[in-house]
């Protein structure tokens, strides 16, 4: 696998291999990861969970926790819901509230019902043991539709109804296509409960400063406008909470968003006089904290032609949002952003039914809703293929959007910015030199095997327009996504550049150092790039929605630009000639004509902070730039019909995996994955291809193993790692990519986003290669995960 | 109960302290020694986040209390620099192929692959898998690590190949 | 998940274990490798008062035993074990075992006897152990006894070790004459290295005409212990292990057992997977000898 990419000669540093500037502290033990921050006098958290999935709180007593030597404080849902205000959601919901701790009924198994803070956290566990709670259990519903029956017990009574949102989206002429069209399809999906569970729990730890006023929070975050959320929470003004975003963060892929630990621990902290630390153990994590991703049944119909056009499509998707709804009933409204994939359909009707349940609660998970939206558009397609007897690969290309066609306007009205998506297909088939793969398939399904390939080709939709917000909340009228970034040039000549939000190895740094770098024709090793704090930084937006290549990508570049064409000013102010006589090269300013006139990078530098005498009138000394800017095509509000462009930049991939299942266990093995990705142009290669493969591993794991499995008593049954089973180098294949690049024509340097690569559409290739194994057998599987016992289960029916 | 006084050598130092019981190893190496490259995952022995060596062999580090380490030898990722303080070959072929992301399995993946490279210099790519097939990763796939192992193993044993070429046979 | 608190005893030797079970009650843990009483103490599921480490005790670990047993000292490492050319040569079912049990890491710590006096239904050791009839030996403040494994596992987790004893010694009897040996491990699980979902063993002899003279089959993960499954092992005598036998032998376990279900998988599905892993591990064992035959 090539470390170059397709367009590098255009570039000296941009899509070159370039070891990244992050894994130099971490394979040194060196990340300062939240649990690596110690303050003096810290105290340690541990929670009291709920053991019930609903039920009334009598009586919380605390008196044998404080008896403990050691423990501190117990602090229960009822203080909170005096002292704070209650938590955001994206929706309106004035009747659905939601404090850190539950205030006077637990709603879902695992429900952070009291907070003891302890010198440790052995003690403050020991203290969690001996708070007594009495409780009185209520009916309780986990299912999404039982609860959406008129009887079901309600899980947020004020509320009046489980559904806590419900619209169906219209776009183009849906009913008259249908009725058009020669053919027609209908089926169930399902996406099971999973997520993309990091390695490292979420932690925060804060400190109040009484002398300055401020809240100091140190946490492994991932969230948008964050501090906001927690000064708003905690009753304070916004510039007096200070994130400090120089936190390594260990993975999170979407899910820490982490404000009612910190709502928590600011309080603590405020209340206390003491910093406060929480760090979930395993436990409480995959129970209590922001673990549990979409989990949603899609009823799917499709309208198409005998020669496989394919006219329209109706989604219906019911998702299961679990006890309380912060962002996550938003990933209901994300995917409305390519709700017709990669292909040329005309109308597309699509419903979004948000439910309450006495689940753990939903949180944000990588792609934010569009994994298992592809996988319910794919599965359409292939199923479309099999009943017309075609080739799935060929269906596909007749109905991708052509590159002549971009930018293209979808239905709902989201514009591609651009795409090759033949010539990436064309290009994963041969790089699977396909017509071997299928003869490998026969040979295999000749020797008796179950064997399959899957074909899945989808859309990454990146850049954060996050345009779903007014869409499902119109009280939200909102339109800004901004992203911000900071570089000088100091005294001494070196290069630095402040971003505005943590990092959880997606490589920020390394990105805004080439790209500066780049602009500046400077090596970008010598160029420092430091994670500020919410006080001395401007908005940032934080590392979501495939964003960040585009949009700090972007600032990076615009600032690095503002200091190039000062250095070309001073330049010209100095040799006395206009700019256009002159020449930029490698931070060096020379007279076209005359190159042995020229002025070099430190002499520029120094005229520029300490020779003021030297400078263009008026121009502001020394050398610092900021850049804040707009999502690309972003500003608009969504239409009455909901129509709305969402996203700027659409990358593609197309995974071809070869399964062989066991007949007799059901257990899938991966033989092959290939993948072709096209992200535009490619910031750092190596790190664009550990995320793809990082995201189809994801994908692996959401289409055959992971899922959080609920009984019927509404407890969580795979709440550990033992249960809980995320795959580990045995599980994930050899994985063969090829790259293609058409840029973006509306990024700095033809960006597009691809933090969401692989697991946006490793899922439906999974689905797809199993699904291509059982059907010489008509048997077919839409539900994940896939795992052997339901496999197993299915080929049953066909033996017995 | 009683905090008891133990002995261990972590990376060739001795080290004296007292410690509760129930303070787990990997407590042990981040909170009261300060080596905080060690990082916890789960706490249930299962994603090898904590893996350090002991006696020569790799172990979970949260599946042991800091008592039992007494008299014993352990050696963490902070040790895996060279005498001059430069990185082992191991961590720069890690950093050469991008073996990471956001760099918390990371340490356990060192010290499981150097644990694998110190008793079999020229692992096959199944006897790699093996070696980290109890260490968790869900940033990398785990692809470019595989790559990392091979690449070391090449360097170590005086090969010197690029990475990311197709040179690597097997 | 921090455990709770408790007193430590680390032991140097058997002597100095028995008393100490002795002395203190039925609150009092042995441990050993650690992998699977740590993560129980973790999440406070178990909360001994006293841990007695018997990690210190030399005469605890080693491997030896004369022709006819192996004896693991109850203290060895699962990865010496695997390691160990006498395993090899004496105990090859065990060496097949020994590969499938957790991960590289845990059996660097894990044990022989702490996966045995553990007794997970569906662990690989334990299996083994009763497919080979072994002998156990233990020690309390009384003395030494000898313990048959027919009547070791009692129930889910439940051995017939007194709170005051410990499991000192495992002998495993070797297979000697009347043919060649062959071992079939056999598992499902739905990850590598995970705990199987139904795991088989077999152990056969076949003599110099490919006819089977011993047979030995068991099976974990379809009860509340592992089971032996002794109509399965007589089918198998006297056949030569051909297609129609191997498969009617593991039909009849499959009507042996009564498994439970769980989250991972149904209880319909263990009762078929371990029809199929009876019947691979058979084939398995009846090829290895075939092979071995064909080249001595």
């Amino acid at each position: 696998m090539s470390s170059e990419a397709p367009d590098s000669p255009r570039f000296r540093y941009v899509s070159r291999k370039r070891r990244t500037k992050e894994d130099r502290r971490f394979i040194a033990g060196e990340g300062r990861f939240v649990a690596d921050i110690g303050l003096p006098g810290m105290k340690h958290v541990a929670l009291v969970t709920s053991p019930h999935p609903a039920a009334r709180i009598d009586a919380i007593r605390t008196e044998e926790a404080l008896k403990i030597e050691g423990v501190v404080a117990v602090i229960t849902g009822e203080e909170l819901a005096q002292a704070t205000n209650p938590l955001m959601s994206g929706l309106n919901l004035p009747d659905v509230r939601r404090f850190p701790l539950a205030v006077d009924r637990a709603r879902y198994a695992g429900e952070w019902v009291a907070a003891v803070v302890a010198d440790s956290r052995y003690i403050a566990e020991d203290g969690a043991e001996r708070v007594e709670v009495d409780y009185d259990p209520l009916p309780f519903v986990v299912d999404a539709e039982e609860a959406m029956a008129e009887d079901a017990p309600a899980v947020h009574p004020a509320h009046g109804t489980n559904v806590l949102y419900r619209r169906k989206f219209v776009y183009g002429a849906v009913e008259e296509d249908f009725a058009a069209a020669d053919h027609r399809l209908a089926f169930r999906a399902c996406w099971g409960r999973n997520s993309t569970v990091p390695i490292e729990t979420f932690g925060v730890v804060a400190k109040w400063h009484p002398g300055t006023g401020t809240l100091d929070v140190w946490a492994s975050i991932q969230m948008p406008k964050y501090p906001e959320q927690i000064a708003r929470a905690l009753r304070l003004d916004a510039n007096c909470v200070r994130v400090h975003y120089d936190v390594d963060v260990g993975g999170s892929y979407g899910v820490k968003r982490g404000i009612k630990h910190t709502v928590l621990v600011g309080y603590l902290a405020r209340k206390l006089g003491c910093p406060v630390r929480l760090i979930e153990d395993r436990l409480e994590n995959m129970t209590g904290g922001d673990a549990h991703g979409p989990e949603r049944i899609f009823d799917v119909e499709a309208a198409f032609n005998g020669d496989g056009e394919i006219r329209s499509l109706r989604l219906r998707a019911l998702d299961n949002v679990g006890a309380y709804a912060g962002r996550a009933p938003l990933q209901l409204a994300k995917p409305i952003g390519a709700i017709v994939g990669p292909y040329r359909i005309k109308s597309v009707e699509y419903e979004a039914i948000s439910v309450t349940t006495n689940k753990t609660p939903q949180e944000a998970v990588r792609g934010f809703g569009q994994s298992p939206t592809n996988f319910a558009i794919e599965t359409a397609v292939d199923k479309i293929a099999r009943t017309l007897d075609r080739d799935r690969v060929e269906i596909r290309k007749r109905n991708f959007i052509r590159k002549d066609e971009f930018p293209y306007t979808i239905p709902s009205g989201s514009e591609y910015d651009s795409g090759d998506y033949h010539t990436v297909q064309d290009k994963v088939l041969d790089l699977a030199d396909f017509p071997a793969l299928i003869a490998r398939r026969d040979a295999l399904r000749a020797e008796g095997k179950l064997a399959g390939i899957g074909i899945a080709s989808c859309l990454e939709p990146s850049g954060g327009n996050a345009a779903f917000e007014p869409l499902f909340n119109p009280a939200n009228e909102t339109t800004t996504w901004m992203e911000s970034c900071v570089t000088k040039i100091d005294l001494a000549g070196t290069v630095t550049s402040i971003m505005a939000t943590a990092s959880a190895g997606q490589g920020h740094e390394t990105l805004v150092a080439t790209v500066t770098g780049e602009e500046l024709e400077r090596d970008p090793d010598g160029i420092r790039v430091v994670r500020s704090d919410s006080l001395a930084s401007l908005p940032s937006n934080s590392p979501v929605a495939s964003r960040m290549a585009i949009m700090l990508g972007g600032a990076a570049s615009g600032a690095a630009k503002i200091l190039k064409r000062k250095l070309i000013d001073i330049a010209a102010h100095n040799l006395q000639l206009p700019a256009d006589r002159l020449v930029y090269e490698g931070g060096n300013v020379a007279v076209r004509d005359d190159p042995g006139r020229s002025l070099a990078w430190d002499e520029l530098v120094e005229i520029a902070h300490r020779k003021y005498h030297q400078m263009p009138l008026g121009m502001e000394p020394g050398l610092q730039a900021s850049y804040v800017w707009e999502v690309p095509k972003g500003g608009e509000l969504p239409d009455a019909a909901g129509r709305v462009r969402m996203y700027p930049c659409y990358s593609f991939e197309a995974h071809i995996p070869l399964v062989e299942i066991d007949r007799q266990t059901g257990q899938v093995k991966i033989l092959e994955y290939f993948i072709g990705h096209d992200c535009g142009t490619m910031i750092n290669p190596d790190i664009v291809h550990g995320m793809i493969y990082g995201g189809i591993a994801h994908g692996i794991g959401a289409a055959l193993y992971e899922i959080f499995a609920y009984n019927d008593d509404g407890q969580l049954l795979t709440g550990t790692f033992m249960d809980y089973l995320l795959p580990s180098v045995h599980e994930i294949p050899d994985i063969k990519m090829v790259d293609h690049s058409t840029p973006s024509p509306l990024t700095s340097m033809g960006q597009k986003g691809t933090g969401e690569g692989g697991y946006l559409g490793a899922p439906a290739a999974v689905a797809s290669a199993v699904n291509d194994a059982l059907a010489p057998l008509g048997l077919e599987l839409n539900a994940l995960p896939m795992r052997p016992g339901d496999i197993e289960a299915l080929l049953r029916t066909k033996s017995e | 109960m009683k905090p008891r006084e133990i002995s261990v050598t972590v990376n060739a130092k001795r080290y004296r302290s007292e410690v509760p019981p129930r303070l787990t190893l990997v407590d042990y190496l981040r909170e009261v020694l300060g080596l905080i490259g060690t990082h916890t995952g789960c706490e249930h022995g299962v994603c090898g986040a904590c893996s350090v060596i002991f006696d020569g062999q790799p172990i979970r580090s949260c599946l042991m209390f800091a008592i039992q380490a007494d008299g014993h030898e352990v050696e963490t990722v902070e040790g895996l620099a060279e005498a001059d303080g430069g990185l082992s070959p191991l961590q720069d072929a890690f950093w050469e192929t991008h073996a990471l992301q956001c760099g918390y399995c990371t340490p356990g993946m060192l010290m499981a692959t150097h644990a694998l490279l110190r008793s079999n210099p020229d692992p096959t790519v199944d006897e790699i898998k093996e070696a980290i097939g109890g260490n968790l990763c869900r940033c990398t796939g785990y692809q470019q690590i595989v790559e990392a192992v091979r690449l070391a193993a090449k360097r170590m044993r005086g090969a010197h190949p690029e990475a990311g070429k197709d040179t690597i046979d097997e | 998940m921090k455990a709770a608190a408790f007193d430590y005893i680390r032991a140097s030797d058997i002597a100095e274990v028995c008393q100490a079970l002795n002395d203190g009650g039925p609150d009092c843990k042995i441990i050993a490798g650690g992998q699977t009483l740590v993560p129980m103490m973790a999440m406070r599921l178990a909360r001994p008062s006293i841990i007695i480490d018997i990690n210190a005790v030399e005469e605890l670990q080693g491997i030896g035993g004369d022709e006819s047993s192996l004896v693991i000292k109850a203290c060895t490492r699962q990865a010496a074990a695997e390691r160990s050319p006498e395993v090899r040569a004496k105990a090859p079912l065990l060496a097949k075992a020994l590969r499938f049990v957790g991960h590289p890491q845990t059996r660097n710590r894990g044990t022989v006897g702490g996966s045995i006096a553990n007794a997970d239904p569906v662990a690989e050791i334990p299996l083994v152990a009763l497919t080979l009839d072994a002998g156990l030996v233990a020690e309390s403040a009384g003395g030494a006894k000898n313990i048959d494994i027919s009547g070791f596992f009692h129930g889910l987790m439940e051995t017939s070790l007194a709170p005051d004893e410990c499991l000192t010694e495992v002998h495993l009897p070797v297979w000697n004459g009347g043919g060649i040996i062959g071992t079939g491990f056999q598992e499902v699980s739905i990850r590598a290295g995970d705990f199987a979902i139904v795991a088989a063993a077999v152990q056969l002899v076949v003599d110099e005409s490919g006819v089977c003279r011993r047979a030995a089959v068991a099976l974990g993960g379809v009860a509340p212990t592992p089971l032996r499954i002794e109509a399965t092992a007589e089918a198998l005598l006297s056949s030569d292990l051909d297609a129609e036998t191997v498969g009617e032998a593991a039909r009849l376990a499959a009507n042996e057992i009564d498994p439970g279900g769980d989250v991972h998988a149904s209880a319909e599905y263990r009762r078929r997977c371990a029809r199929v892993m009876v019947e691979r591990a058979i084939i398995e064992a009846r090829d290895e000898a075939l092979r071995r035959a064909a080249n001595p």
